[in-house]
């Protein structure tokens, strides 16, 4: 998510093929660099409900995540 | 007296002519200039822009979100939140303590569902981070998507870096009291569901 612009795609790719997994994890870095929130929409297994998983880095990303989301991290209003 | 004075102005007006002269003509082309940018920005201003972000927002939190949570939104123009810390280490009677509603571009408003009491405002932003120096903000949809995010995966640190006020400060209270009562008579219509369940008074 992007001021001004919305939704932005980034960067796609299948995490089992190498060379894409690397585009991936690049862009992962740079937009955590960058200062950006990461996170994943996700069930919550116990209550059923849908809720987002913060990723701080790459490998907390779960397997059956289609996406990942940047968004810029929040700030006192 | 005069004489002299009026004298002492005119050799200093001769003198500083110079110094008028150079800084109209240099004024004059940055006018100019800024007058180009204007124009520029007029012809490449795109009305469409935000309207089709927010169109992509909106698909995007519906594809985030449960059924419920994007229908309380398109039909109520917010979504509540379970807040996930219990009153008491004893309180786990599965209802909420506490719960959130997320406004667009507004303060995200903490309440009681039990009994609707407000408790406070937690004022937060997602800033433009790249600093292009606008003032750039995220589409409706994407501000109550992030805080929806931020919320359920880290609502402490979400809290702790917003601005806590009283209701009051950005929202009218009379106002998010009606938008309690909404949500309940919403929620009356769709029917018994688990989950929430805001008190109608």
């Amino acid at each position: 998510m992007k001021p001004g612009h919305g939704e932005l795609l980034l960067a796609e790719g299948d995490p089992r093929v190498q060379e894409d997994e690397e585009r991936l994890v690049e862009e992962f870095r740079r937009q955590l660099d960058e200062g950006m929130w990461a996170a994943v929409p996700v069930t919550n297994p116990g209550s059923g409900r849908r809720e987002a998983q913060l990723v701080r880095d790459y490998t907390d990303i779960p397997v059956e995540a289609e996406r990942v989301i940047f968004f810029p991290r929040a700030s006192g209003g | 007296m005069l004489l002299a004075l009026l004298a002492l102005a005119l050799i200093a007006l001769v003198l500083a002519a110079p110094l008028i002269v150079s800084a109209i003509k240099r004024r004059r082309p940055a006018r100019r200039r800024g007058a180009q940018d204007e124009l520029e920005q007029l012809s490449l201003y795109d009305p469409g822009r935000e309207r089709r972000a927010e169109q992509r927002a909106r698909e995007l939190l519906r594809s985030c979100v449960n059924e419920e949570e994007w229908s309380m939104y398109r039909d109520l123009g917010f979504i509540r939140v379970a807040g996930k810390h219990a009153r008491r280490e004893t309180d786990k009677s599965g209802a909420p303590a506490y719960a959130y509603l997320v406004y667009p571009h507004k303060p995200i408003v903490a309440y009681v569902p039990a009994s609707g009491q407000l408790l406070s405002e937690y004022c937060v932003e997602f800033p433009d981070l790249a600093g292009t120096g606008g003032r750039h903000r995220l589409p409706a949809s994407d501000d109550v998507l992030a805080k929806w995010m931020a919320l359920t995966s880290d609502e402490d640190r979400v809290i702790r870096r917003a601005n806590l006020h009283l209701v009051g400060r950005q929202h009218d209270p009379a106002r998010v009291r009606r938008d309690l009562w909404r949500l309940a008579e919403w929620e009356r219509r769709r029917g018994p569901r688990p989950g929430i369940h805001q008190k109608s008074r």
